[in-house]
């Protein structure tokens, strides 16, 4: 057992480190910038947008887009990516050296990992070679920024429940219905959707999928204003959309199956949350005081932070583990299956606690005075939609109980019945 | 980066698995259960002293294979799987770490090859009262080559013919004033007194000393130094136990889950117990990803151990703990009669969460060397 990288591995991660240390800033435990929104920079989706309204958050993008760029030159925005499609074709292992070096840095996240992480790998399985060479290299660039339309109000985790109409119409198809938590759809260029094109047909099989460019008339993108008081997610209206079938990628029919690629890819896109963890109360304990002295000399205090300890240590050896596998070119077991029902609940637990030992100063929120750089109470509520975003914490028990260890499936009433005839309830 | 058992380690795991399943079943772990005169398996402990797994960490030089920790957390985790009932944790994880680490050159050629063989066994004592033991609660006293005074439990005490106990070498009552020695507990003035257990796979008793002659090991005052170093040692590979324990409770409330119907349905199929087998599942895989840490600084002599060792006992505790109990609970009525072997893990798991301090000690220690790291 060791924790050494390869000689190639070193070679990649000191280019990795050398390229960071020129381009950005380290990161600090707690940081120093009131406006550091590393705590909410969201885990399957963009950055909320910036307290401060449009122009701050345009301001992100624009930095954003200049980050990607250097990043993309630099080889390192798209890792697994094919050369021909200006990726760095490199392996696993490499995207997640360059992962664990970015952590430690200050770089803006959130705006590109849905296109780079699930929806170009969608596009280069199922898409024609002439789109491929028009879309994949700007959007590695940044140029060009795509949002997943796929869940909708009647279609969450039953993801394949989805009634936005796909009608055809000649060499056409016409979209009706509505998508809604489309992360980055206010910014975004491009889409990819999902569709129901076939509403007799039993429910994985009645839908296509499509890309489209989102200034095509009809649609309207209406931003949710969240918990946190910022708006990353939108809701996202079709009437009467028009697109070509050229834009289709899959059959007929054969939605379902895209759709697949497009969520097997979201684990791997899904990265690494920086932000809040046992480091950071550890840091608070040491500043703050609870009756009896400092938060970190009182008994309570250490027993819990203990179990956050082993819980955020436990992830990271798990991970390891995972890498191990990568870096002998080994398929990973399912072990980090585990990792974001770990993460957000912990996340909830820290900020909640955080809060608790701040006693009623635990109570402000505010910009100008923030208690802690705000960072768990931005967290207590980032952490609500954690454990829901991609994937809730009952949807990733199911799955671990499922798939990991072979439990039987739930008993469902919508197995053999055609989706029109399925009861749906209001919606 | 390569954290993970290497392909000879494996291939010792799973040859130990098979053996422990042909010899070590649940029928033979019952008869120490049952009978109460029964302390451990002796068969067993000599087919696995045999085939030189007492040995393993053991240098050739004193008898041992000279193989590495890595090798016997390994072998920890086939033990804790099959609840083997036997003094293997009492004797190596503890009196041969203790031997090997602190002892002298004659000690170590005197004791380490009957350890290693098996011929012996060996355990610690530390604890004279209830609850955390601390440096003012040792009462028991050394002077002109003596000891007198008292300690339980102590873990395999009765079929130990060796043990190492902590004692006062003088009369401050503090942490500098404790030292370890050896006895041999074939003596007069040695009077042992069983006693039950929550687990009688793993028996322990109390045991009086007077005037009972005994050797120094290592330096004089430094007790609770080595017993804090030995404890680290150790936790690692009751750690290793604690996830084969777990694991095994996870497998059979899952294919319980698999062949119980109810309402229709096999009642795996139900939410409510899928996710408890799923949480069941975050929490060995935290615990086993925490003893690999362990593994890993116990195995290179990190500064971490403290650290690592405490973070994996503190995660296996809480794995096996919970998988034990949520077992029965996946079980239900069956879960808590006598015939049904849910009851042995349960015995299992707590039993092994306090026998080298408690859990919420441990806790404490994690965090206490975090500060004194004061890096994380």
């Amino acid at each position: 057992m060791d924790f050494n990288d390869s000689q190639q591995e070193a070679a990649f991660r000191k280019e990795a480190r050398d390229f960071l240390e020129a381009n950005a800033e380290k990161r600090s435990i707690i940081s120093d910038k009131p406006n550091d929104k590393s705590p909410q920079i969201a885990v399957a989706g963009a950055p909320e947008t910036v307290k401060g309204g449009k122009e701050a958050a345009q301001e992100a993008l624009e930095r954003a887009k200049v980050w990607q760029k250097k990043k993309a030159e630099a080889g390192f925005a798209a890792i697994l990516w094919p050369k021909e499609f200006g990726g760095y074709g490199g392996s696993p292992i490499q995207q997640v050296i360059y992962s664990q070096e970015e952590h430690d840095y200050l770089v803006p996240s959130g705006y590109f990992e849905i296109g780079i992480g699930m929806l170009g790998p969608t596009m280069m399985v199922w898409g024609k070679d002439e789109d491929k060479k028009r879309y994949l290299p700007k959007m590695i660039t940044g140029e060009e920024i795509w949002c997943q339309l796929f869940s909708e109000p009647s279609a969450g985790s039953d993801l394949a429940g989805i009634k936005m109409k796909a009608e055809k119409d000649g060499d056409e198809w016409v979209l009706n219905g509505q998508k809604v938590w489309t992360s980055g759809a206010h910014f975004a260029d491009y889409g990819m959707i999902v569709a129901r094109s076939d509403p007799s047909a039993l429910k994985h099989k009645g839908l296509t999928y499509f890309y489209l460019d989102m200034k095509t008339p009809g649609i309207e993108v209406r931003p949710i204003k969240q918990i946190s008081g910022t708006s990353n997610f939108n809701e996202v209206f079709f009437n009467d959309v028009r697109i070509p079938d050229s834009q289709r990628l899959g059959g007929e029919g054969e939605g379902w199956k895209v759709a697949l690629t497009t969520l097997m890819n979201e684990r791997l896109a899904v990265g690494d949350p920086p932000g809040l963890d046992f480091d950071q109360i550890f840091e608070a304990t040491k500043e703050l005081e609870v009756e009896d002295g400092l938060a970190i000399k009182n008994s309570e205090v250490r027993q819990k932070m203990a179990d956050w300890y082993v819980q955020s240590r436990g992830l990271q050896y798990t991970k390891f583990r995972s890498i191990t596998a990568l870096s002998k070119g080994q398929t990973p077991g399912p072990e980090l299956s585990i990792s974001k029902l770990v993460t957000a609940s912990k996340m909830q637990d820290v900020s909640a606690y955080a809060l608790e030992l701040m006693d009623s100063s635990g109570m402000v929120h505010h910009d100008q005075n923030p208690v802690l750089k705000n960072l768990f109470q931005n967290g207590y509520f980032f952490s609500a939609a954690m454990r829901i975003a991609g994937g809730t914490d009952e949807v990733l028990r199911n799955i671990i109980a499922e798939r990991v260890l072979g439990l039987p499936q739930d008993e469902r009433a919508d197995k053999k019945v055609p989706f029109n005839e399925l009861p749906s309830g209001k919606n | 980066m390569n954290f993970d058992f290497s392909d000879d380690q494996k291939l010792l795991r799973d040859q130990a698995r098979k053996f422990l399943f042909d010899k070590c079943d649940r029928k033979s772990v019952r008869t120490i259960l049952d009978d109460d005169q029964l302390h451990y398996h002796k068969e067993l402990w000599s087919q696995i002293s045999e085939m030189g797994w007492t040995g393993t960490a053991i240098p050739e030089e004193y008898g041992g294979l000279g193989l590495g920790m890595l090798e016997l957390c390994v072998i920890a985790e086939e033990l804790g799987r099959s609840l083997a009932p036997t003094p293997f944790s009492s004797s190596i994880y503890l009196f041969a770490e203790f031997i090997k680490n602190y002892g002298s050159e004659d000690q170590k050629k005197k004791f380490l090859p009957l350890i290693a063989s098996g011929e012996k066994i060996g355990t610690f004592a530390l604890s004279e009262t209830n609850g955390t033991p601390k440096p003012s609660n040792v009462k028991t006293e050394y002077s002109s080559e003596k000891i007198d005074g008292y300690k339980s439990p102590v873990s395999d005490g009765e079929t130990a013919d060796y043990l190492i106990i902590a004692a006062n070498s003088d009369n401050k009552g503090n942490r500098n004033s404790l030292s370890l020695y050896i006895v041999d507990l074939h003596q007069d003035g040695v009077s042992k007194t069983s006693l039950e257990t929550i687990d009688p796979t793993r028996p322990a008793c109390s045991i009086k000393f007077e005037n009972v002659k005994a050797e120094l090991l290592g330096e004089q005052g430094m007790a609770w130094d080595m017993t804090e170093n030995i404890f680290n040692r150790a936790a690692v590979l009751y750690s290793f136990e604690q996830v084969g324990g777990a694991q095994v409770s996870l497998d059979e409330a899952k294919k319980y889950s698999m062949e119980r119907f109810a309402f229709g349905r096999q009642i795996g199929s139900f939410q409510a117990l899928k996710h408890k087998m799923a949480d069941m599942y975050v929490k060995i895989e935290l615990a086993r990803s925490n003893a690999y840490y362990g593994a890993w600084a116990l195995s290179t002599d990190s500064n971490e151990l403290p650290v690592a060792a405490a973070g994996a006992r503190v995660s296996a505790s809480d794995a096996f703990n919970y998988a034990a109990k949520e077992n029965i609970q996946i079980h239900g009525g069956v879960g808590f009669t006598w015939d049904y072997d849910c009851h042995l893990f349960y015995r299992r798991s707590k039993l092994l969460s306090l026998n080298i301090g408690s859990t919420r000690q441990w806790k404490e220690n994690l965090i206490s060397n975090l500060e004194k790291r004061n890096i994380v």
